[in-house]
C-alpha cells in the first residue's frame, strides 16, 4: 500500500476526501471501474489485523487505567483515534447552544468504532414531509436506494432476519445470533409491554460472504477494530480491496484544506497541509469527491472560496452547514433481581445487542412526529473501569441467603460478595430517536479561530425544539414500562422537564448529518439527487452531508448505498464526457 | 534524534536501513524505543505511549498517602476463601496511576485522606494508620453506610464512596478479580446461546421462530449465498 505524502504532478480522475464510510466506498466502485483515485486521510494509517494497533482480545488489566475513556472516549481498548476534543483542531460554538463533534483521525474513520448496527431508510423515511408536513421530502424514494442497499448487504454481510415490516425493509441478510439470557428477559418485557423485539442488524460476518474476510469469532469487540475482518470497517473492507486494483493512492495524515478551482469555476484538486513536514501540497483531479464527514464537508466547501465561488464552493444557496441534525438519544437502566448471582458462562456473542426495537407506533397518535428505535446492552461482559463502583446505591438490591435486601456502602467480605451477586444483573435501554431538520441549526466557519493547521475552523449554533424534547418524555415512559416489564428494579432518578427528559446534547449520538442536503432546487439545496453540487459538476458528496432528514436508523447502510449510488454515476458522466 | 520522533517513525513502520543513515538515530535509541513498545502493547499511538510513559514517572502519593491507601483498599476488598486482596491484586498501584490521569480526583482523595486523619485523631488521638485495626474500622463505620451516617461526616461518606469505587474497579479489573468473578469470555469461541441447564433456571427458552433463523454453528464457514427474494439458499 501507498502511504506518500509527497505531492504529486499525476493528474487523477478522482480524488476523494476523506476514507470512512463514504469515501471508501467510492474508492471501491470507482478503482473497479478502471478510474486512478486518490484517496485522501486527515489520519493515520490503520489495520486492526497488524499487532501494533490490536486493542482486540486484551484484557483489562493490560491498560494501567483498565479500560477508562480518559484518552479514548469509549474507552482505552477502542478504535477511534480521536473524539470530541482533539489537540490542536478546535471548534467553536455560539449563542449558548451545544454541539459535540466527535471526529476519528485514521484510515476508516468513525466506522473503526461503530457499534455496526446497519439499518436501511424505510419508504417513509425519504418523505417525511407528506406523512406530517414537517421539514422537506428527499429528492429520491427508497425505490431509488433499494438496488444500493441490495449490492451493500451482499458486498459487506449484514445479519438479521426479514420481518416484512413497512418502513424497516427486509434485505439480504446472514443469521442473527441466538439472544442471550439478559435479552430474552428484554423480549418478555417487549412482549408485556406490546413492543416488538427482533434480531439486530449489524454488519458483522456470522458467515462468510466472500474468502477476503474471516468470520465472527465472538468476542464481542466489534468496537476495537476486527483482527478477523469480520465486521464491516472502511478500511479493512473497502480501502484495502480498492488499492489491490493498483488504481488507488492513500494519502495519510494528509489535512485537505480547501478543494481548488479554475477560472470556469470547476473543481481542479484539492491542496492539504502533510501532517509529516506541515508543507502544502497539491492534488490535482478531474473530479472531486467529498467524504469527509458532514460537517467537516460543509468547512471544507465554506473555506473553498474564489471569485466564482465567494460563498464557499457550491453554495450559491447558503444552505451549505445549515439543517445539521443528529438522532436524539436518551437511556434508562434497571437491575434485574432475578439476575443477581446468575451462573458464569461465555456470553460475549457479537459486539452489542443481538435484539433491538424497531419505531413500533404511529406518530399520528403521538404528540411528537417522528420515531425511535431500542438498542440495550447488559450481560456478563467484560469487567472494565467503573465496575463495581456504585455499591453505595445499589447493594440495597442484593438480597442475602435468608431473602433480607443488603444495606448501601460498606466494605469487607460482604461488599466483595455482593459484587459477585450483581456481575450481569443490569440491564440498560436507550432510544435513539429521528429530529426534525432545522435551517436554523448550522455550522459556520468562525471569523476568529483556526487550527493547529492555520485551516479556520466550524462554529455550531444548534438547539432542540419541542418535537425532540417531547420525543424524549415519550421515551423516558417506555424505559420505564419495559424494563419494569421484565421484572426490574429502576436505578437513578427519571430525569425529567428540566434535562429536557435527559436528551443529550446534539453531536452526542454521532449520527450529524445534513450540511449539504441534496434537492431539486438549486436556491434550496447543495446538491442534486446524485449528490452532484449543483454549483459545480465536478464536485460530489459522498457523505452523510448530503441526508435532507435522518431518520430513527443509524446512517451508515444508506451512506453506503448512497455513496455507491453515486460512484456508478461518476462513472457514467465520466464514461460520457459530461464532467 | 527526538523519542517521540524516533517512536512514530518505528510506529509507522518506516523503520529501516534508511533511518539509521537518514537521521542520528543510534542502535541504543532504537533498542530503548523498541522496548517502550513492548511495553504499552496495547496498539497505543505514539501520543498514548508518551502519555502513559509520563503518567508512570510521576508519584502523586506520599509514603503515608500510600500507605493509608493500601490499609483503606484492603478493609474495602479483604482476602477472603475464594482470593486475594485489594494490595495482592495491586490496587494501589492503579489507584495511584488513575490520580495522574485523571487530574481532578487528586484534590478530593489527598483531602479525604487528611479528613480521615483528623477524624481519626479526634476519635482516638492517634492517625488512622496508627490507629488499631479495630480502631481503624471504627472510624470507617461512621463513613461507610451513607444510610446510617450523620449529617457531619457527610464529606467522609462520600471520600469513602469513591475510595470503594475505584479500590472495587481496580480488583475486579485485575487478573486476580476476573478469576474471582469467574469471567469467561475474551477469547475466541462459537455462541450458540444460552446453555440449557442455565434456561431453565430462569424458566425460559428459545422460541421456534428463533431457533430456525439464528445462525447455527456448522453453518459458520459456508458461503451466503441468497434466491432473489433475499432469502438463504445455501
Amino acid at each position: 500500500m501507498g502511504r506518500n505524502n509527497k505531492s504529486s504532478n499525476k493528474e487523477y480522475d478522482v480524488v476523494i476526501v476523506g476514507s470512512g464510510a463514504g469515501g471508501g466506498m467510492s474508492a471501491k466502485i470507482l478503482a473497479d471501474a478502471g478510474l486512478s483515485v486518490a484517496v485522501m486521510e486527515a489520519g493515520g494509517d490503520y489495520d486492526p489485523a497488524k499487532e501494533e494497533y490490536r486493542t482486540q482480545l486484551r484484557m483489562p488489566w493490560e491498560s494501567p487505567r483498565r479500560g477508562a475513556g480518559t484518552v479514548r472516549p469509549f474507552g482505552d481498548f477502542d478504535a477511534a483515534w480521536g473524539g470530541w476534543e482533539i489537540e490542536g483542531e478546535p471548534y467553536t460554538k455560539i449563542n449558548g447552544t451545544g454541539f459535540d463533534w466527535f471526529r476519528s483521525r485514521m484510515l476508516g474513520g468513525r466506522t473503526n468504532h461503530w457499534g455496526r448496527i446497519s439499518l436501511r431508510f424505510g419508504p417513509k423515511d425519504f418523505k417525511r414531509k407528506d406523512e406530517d408536513g414537517l421539514g422537506d421530502n428527499w429528492p429520491i424514494g427508497y425505490e431509488d436506494v433499494k438496488p444500493y442497499y441490495d449490492k451493500v448487504d451482499k458486498l459487506i454481510g449484514v445479519f438479521g432476519t426479514n420481518e416484512g415490516l413497512e418502513n424497516d425493509p427486509d434485505g439480504f441478510f446472514l443469521p442473527p445470533p441466538k439472544p442471550r439470557l439478559h435479552e430474552l428477559y428484554i423480549k418478555k418485557g417487549g412482549e408485556k409491554a406490546n413492543i416488538p423485539v427482533i434480531p439486530m442488524r449489524k454488519s458483522v460476518l456470522t458467515r462468510p460472504v466472500s474468502s477476503e474476510r474471516g468470520v465472527c469469532f465472538y468476542c464481542s469487540q466489534c468496537n476495537r477494530g476486527c483482527s478477523a475482518y469480520a465486521d464491516f470497517s472502511s478500511g479493512t473492507c473497502l480501502v484495502q480491496p480498492a488499492m489491490k486494483s493498483g488504481n488507488v493512492d492513500l494519502y495519510t495524515l494528509a489535512m485537505v484544506r480547501e478543494v481548488t478551482t479554475n477560472d470556469q469555476g470547476l473543481a481542479t484538486g484539492v491542496s492539504y497541509v502533510s501532517k509529516t513536514d506541515l508543507q502544502e501540497y497539491k492534488i490535482k483531479a478531474k473530479t472531486v469527491v467529498l467524504g469527509a464527514s458532514a460537517c467537516e464537508t460543509a468547512r471544507l466547501l465554506l473555506n473553498s472560496k474564489s471569485s466564482s465561488h465567494p460563498n464557499g464552493l457550491a453554495n450559491g444557496s447558503g444552505m451549505v452547514g445549515r439543517y445539521l441534525h443528529d438522532s436524539t438519544g436518551a437511556g434508562r437502566s434497571a437491575i434485574i433481581p432475578s439476575l443477581t448471582d446468575r451462573d458464569r458462562y461465555n456470553e460475549d456473542g457479537v459486539g452489542g445487542a443481538h435484539v433491538y426495537s424497531p419505531w413500533w407506533l404511529d406518530n399520528k397518535k403521538q404528540d411528537f412526529p417522528r420515531g425511535y428505535h431500542l438498542e440495550f446492552g447488559g450481560g456478563l461482559s467484560m469487567p472494565s473501569y467503573g465496575f463495581g463502583s456504585g455499591m453505595d446505591s445499589m447493594r440495597q438490591y442484593i438480597t442475602d441467603e435468608m431473602g433480607n435486601p443488603g444495606q448501601n456502602g460498606g466494605y469487607g467480605i460482604g461488599l466483595k460478595r455482593d459484587i459477585r451477586k450483581i456481575y450481569g444483573s443490569t440491564i440498560g435501554v436507550v432510544g435513539r430517536g429521528e429530529s426534525v431538520p432545522q435551517y436554523d441549526n448550522y455550522c459556520e466557519i468562525d471569523p476568529n479561530t483556526v487550527d493547529k493547521f492555520g485551516i479556520p475552523v466550524l462554529r455550531f449554533n444548534y438547539n432542540w425544539t419541542d418535537n425532540e424534547v417531547r420525543q424524549a418524555k415519550h421515551m423516558q415512559e417506555t424505559f420505564e414500562e419495559i424494563l419494569t416489564g421484565m421484572g426490574g428494579q429502576l436505578l437513578d432518578d427519571k430525569p425529567g422537564a428540566d434535562s429536557q427528559y435527559g436528551l443529550l446534547t446534539p453531536g452526542r449520538i454521532i449520527h450529524e448529518v445534513g450540511t449539504t442536503r441534496m434537492g431539486n432546487d438549486p436556491s434550496s439545496s447543495v446538491l442534486n439527487k446524485h449528490s452532484q453540487a449543483h454549483d459545480c459538476k465536478n464536485l460530489f458528496v459522498v457523505d452523510a452531508g448530503s441526508f435532507v432528514s435522518q431518520a430513527d436508523k443509524n446512517p451508515t447502510w444508506t451512506i453506503l448505498a448512497l455513496s455507491w449510488r453515486t460512484s456508478d454515476y461518476i462513472v457514467d458522466q465520466l464514461k460520457r464526457n459530461n464532467i | 534524534m527526538d523519542r517521540r520522533e524516533h517512536l512514530k517513525l518505528l510506529l509507522a513502520g518506516s523503520v529501516g536501513a534508511g533511518l539509521f543513515v537518514s537521521t542520528s538515530c543510534s542502535e541504543a535509541d532504537r533498542a530503548e524505543s523498541e522496548e517502550i513498545i513492548a511495553q504499552n502493547t496495547y496498539g497505543r499511538t505514539p501520543e498514548e505511549i508518551d502519555l502513559n510513559e509520563k503518567l508512570n514517572a510521576e508519584t502523586f502519593f506520599t509514603g503515608p498517602e500510600r500507605k493509608a491507601v493500601e490499609v483503606l483498599c484492603d478493609i474495602i476488598i479483604p482476602a477472603d476463601d475464594t482470593s486475594g486482596s485489594a494490595t495482592d491484586a495491586g490496587v494501589p498501584d492503579f489507584m495511584e496511576f488513575m490520580m495522574k490521569d485523571v487530574p481532578s480526583m487528586q484534590v478530593p482523595t489527598r483531602g479525604g485522606l487528611m479528613w480521615l486523619d483528623n477524624l481519626s485523631k479526634k476519635r482516638f488521638g492517634k492517625t488512622f494508620v496508627a490507629g488499631t485495626a479495630s480502631k481503624r474500622l471504627s472510624v470507617i463505620d461512621e463513613i461507610a453506610w451513607p444510610e446510617k451516617a450523620e449529617p457531619e461526616v457527610g464529606y467522609g461518606v462520600r471520600f469513602f464512596n469513591s475510595m470503594r469505587n475505584l479500590t472495587a474497579t481496580g480488583y475486579f479489573t485485575s487478573e486476580m478479580g476476573l478469576k474471582d468473578l469467574g469471567y469467561l469470555g475474551n477469547q475466541p469461541n462459537v455462541w450458540d446461546g444460552v446453555p440449557d441447564e442455565i434456561l431453565e433456571k430462569h424458566g425460559l427458552a428459545y422460541d421456534q421462530k428463533t431457533l430456525d433463523e439464528c445462525i447455527k454453528p456448522e453453518d459458520r464457514n459456508r458461503l451466503a449465498e441468497w434466491d432473489e427474494k433475499g432469502n438463504l439458499v445455501s
